[in-house]
């Protein structure tokens, strides 16, 4: 056991005389928080829109301050004619206009009233998002002016959006920080520790120690372990007590799951390091063939079912897209462990794969 | 020879159908200087490595300070010491710190590891940059550090695999005066080396050409069996296979 503290000694010296490693390590998951939660954000909030309002009566005024006052909207400035439509959209200045029909209130009256909503949808997303909380808002004018004339719609549409009800991308990004976070620091790190030894040639003076071969990487692995597992507890922290992220489920449980997916990403950090010669290689493996991959697959930004089968088919070979399920389940509708007992099953079975590889190469380099 | 503390018979690693190492047979004696010579790629590292319990020989017999290279690695392991051609030590740390992993990660108790520290820092006069990164050290001053971390344990054989690769020649002079220390001791030395003149200092020397063992003997022996002037010359015959030996 002595020998094991000796070795954990040494690699918490390795990672705190690196500043490098500390940036990586405490500094990215801060900024990334940050970026995320604060800078990149797919809710509407002060969206830029002119009106047109041909018909300037007390109906029209009514449903512009409506709009205007809910602060998802901020009037650019009201056009005169049609002509300026366009140009406006050119300029780039506004994102959404709002036309109302000539004499509105006399139509309205006989239900015949009409709004056209322009949308730039050069960014398409937006654009759906503009329309849609337009339309809800006119709606609700409607509803609130003539409770009765909801009578005659042959259908009463009402939407709910259940877990996160604010549409608030701060929910979901929080669990993606958190997955690419643990991706980097556990499988890149450990990766690049292992093959350093090996660089170095100290890798040898280690086996030729009486330490055991799996005593070695073990001892190199936990200060990992538990450095990943700080910073996550770090970032959960943050998106709670920043951006008010809701906690449903076991913090128990969270903290479990949690742990597991650092196992599976220093396995795989262990395994990488267990093909390639030098810090370098493992850093380009680690980057680009994971990272991107990860981001990009797991679900984290990009809907997984809204890919071509062949991708969504690849997704599955991600530890981080079920992760990012597992997370998003306990944290948002408070899963317990008999929902997702699959997902977990999984990452289990990566964990299992990615030793027995790692185990496996060792072998052969031996013999 | 006084009592051998390496017996190699027949040892041999095969490589899918390579013969890194071929057939080779020797023995060393307790607190013997052994220069283990060859070209890079004859094999020796091979051979080292499978004294040291790192790599698993095809057949043959091998025993290391009492213990079989077939299943008793490990006890091998606890009674040698390794020092390889790249730096063993870590720039990072101290060379207190160098010496405190060193010494934890072969079971040494705390106290063992203070007591031979101190005596380790105060024979090599390292008592002013004892808290100082390595990389701050002259490169001489690491070696033999290095040689005095792999003696920490007290092993009965130390392995030294090219130990003066890219070093001055005051060091290496100096590296080999540490060497005799240890011999005087009691300790045996394996060196590897392809510094012929550095072949003169062994006791005796084995070269090795294509996984084979070409010559074994006293640098004095081997001398006068290929009427050579030098080791250089020696290597260089048997390199071209001319057999004068048997």
């Amino acid at each position: 056991m002595n020998r094991f503290f000796a070795f954990i000694r040494k690699e918490f010296l390795h990672i705190l005389r690196d500043k490098r490693t500390l940036l990586i390590m405490f500094g990215l998951p801060v900024v990334q928080v940050v970026l995320f939660g604060f800078a990149i954000t797919t809710e509407i909030r002060d969206a830029s829109i002119s009106i047109l309002d041909l018909s300037k009566d007390h109906v029209t005024r009514k449903i512009s301050n409506k709009i205007l006052s809910t602060g998802y909207f901020k009037l650019d400035k009201y056009l005169d004619h049609e002509g300026e439509i366009e140009q406006a959209f050119k300029e780039g200045k506004v994102k959404e206009v709002i036309v109302f029909g000539r004499n509105f209130a006399t139509e309205f009256e006989s239900g015949n009233a009409r709004i056209q909503l322009i949308a730039d949808a050069t960014d398409p997303n937006t654009g759906t998002t503009l329309i849609n909380y337009t339309s809800a808002i006119i709606l609700d004018f409607t509803r609130g002016e003539y409770p009765e004339a909801g009578m005659f719609q042959p259908v009463a549409l009402e939407s709910r959006m259940w877990y996160n009800p604010e549409l608030k991308s701060v929910y979901y990004f929080i669990p993606g920080v958190i997955t690419i976070i643990l991706m980097i620091v556990s499988t890149m790190l450990t990766s690049i520790s292992l093959t350093r030894e090996k660089e170095l040639g100290t890798m040898e003076v280690l086996l030729a120690s009486p330490m055991k071969p799996v005593q070695v990487i073990i001892a190199k692995v936990i200060p990992y372990m538990i450095l990943s597992f700080i910073n996550a507890v770090i970032i959960l922290i943050m998106g709670k007590t920043i951006f008010g992220l809701p906690m449903e489920g076991s913090m128990t449980l969270l903290l479990g799951e949690t742990l597991l997916f650092i196992i599976v990403a220093l396995s795989l950090g262990v395994l990488i390091s267990t093909r390639v010669a030098t810090q370098q290689v493992a850093l380009m493996i680690s980057l680009f063939a994971l990272m991107l991959p990860t981001i990009l697959l797991s679900g984290f930004i990009f809907p997984v079912e809204n890919m071509p089968l062949i991708l969504q088919l690849i997704a599955n070979v991600i530890p981080a897209k079920w992760f990012v399920i597992i997370l998003k389940d306990i944290m948002l509708k408070g899963s317990d462990i008999t929902i997702i007992w699959k997902e977990t099953l999984i990452m289990v079975l990566f964990c299992v794969v990615f030793i027995a590889a790692s185990v496996r190469n060792y072998k052969v380099r031996l013999e | 020879m006084s009592e051998a503390v390496i017996q190699v018979e027949n040892l041999t690693k095969k490589f899918d159908d390579f013969y890194a190492v071929n057939n080779i047979s020797f023995e060393v004696g307790r607190g013997e200087v052994f220069g283990f010579l060859g070209a890079n790629g004859a094999g020796k590292t091979t051979a080292m490595k499978m004294l040291c319990g790192l790599l698993a020989p095809t057949s043959g017999k091998a025993m290391v300070a009492g213990f079989n290279v077939f299943g008793q690695q490990n006890e091998i392991k606890k009674n040698i010491g390794y020092m390889s051609q790249r730096f063993s030590l870590y720039e990072d740390l101290t060379v207190i710190e160098n010496i405190t992993f060193y010494g934890g990660i072969y079971g040494l108790t705390n106290v063992e590891i203070k007591e031979r520290a101190n005596r380790l820092i105060e024979m090599h006069g390292l008592g002013e940059v004892k808290n100082h990164l390595l990389v701050s050290l002259p490169l001489g001053w690491k070696q033999k550090l290095a040689f005095s971390v792999a003696l920490i344990h007290r092993p009965r054989i130390v392995f030294l695999d090219e130990p003066t690769g890219g070093v001055d020649p005051i060091t290496r002079r100096q590296f080999w005066e540490s060497i005799y220390e240890a011999a005087h001791s009691g300790i045996t030395l394996f060196v590897t080396t392809h510094y012929m003149d550095e072949a003169e200092y062994c006791d005796r020397i084995s070269m090795m050409v294509d996984g084979e063992i070409k010559g074994l003997g006293t640098p004095a022996q081997l001398k006068h069996l290929h009427r050579a002037k030098n080791m250089d010359e020696v290597f260089v015959n048997l390199a071209r296979k001319k057999e004068f030996i048997e």
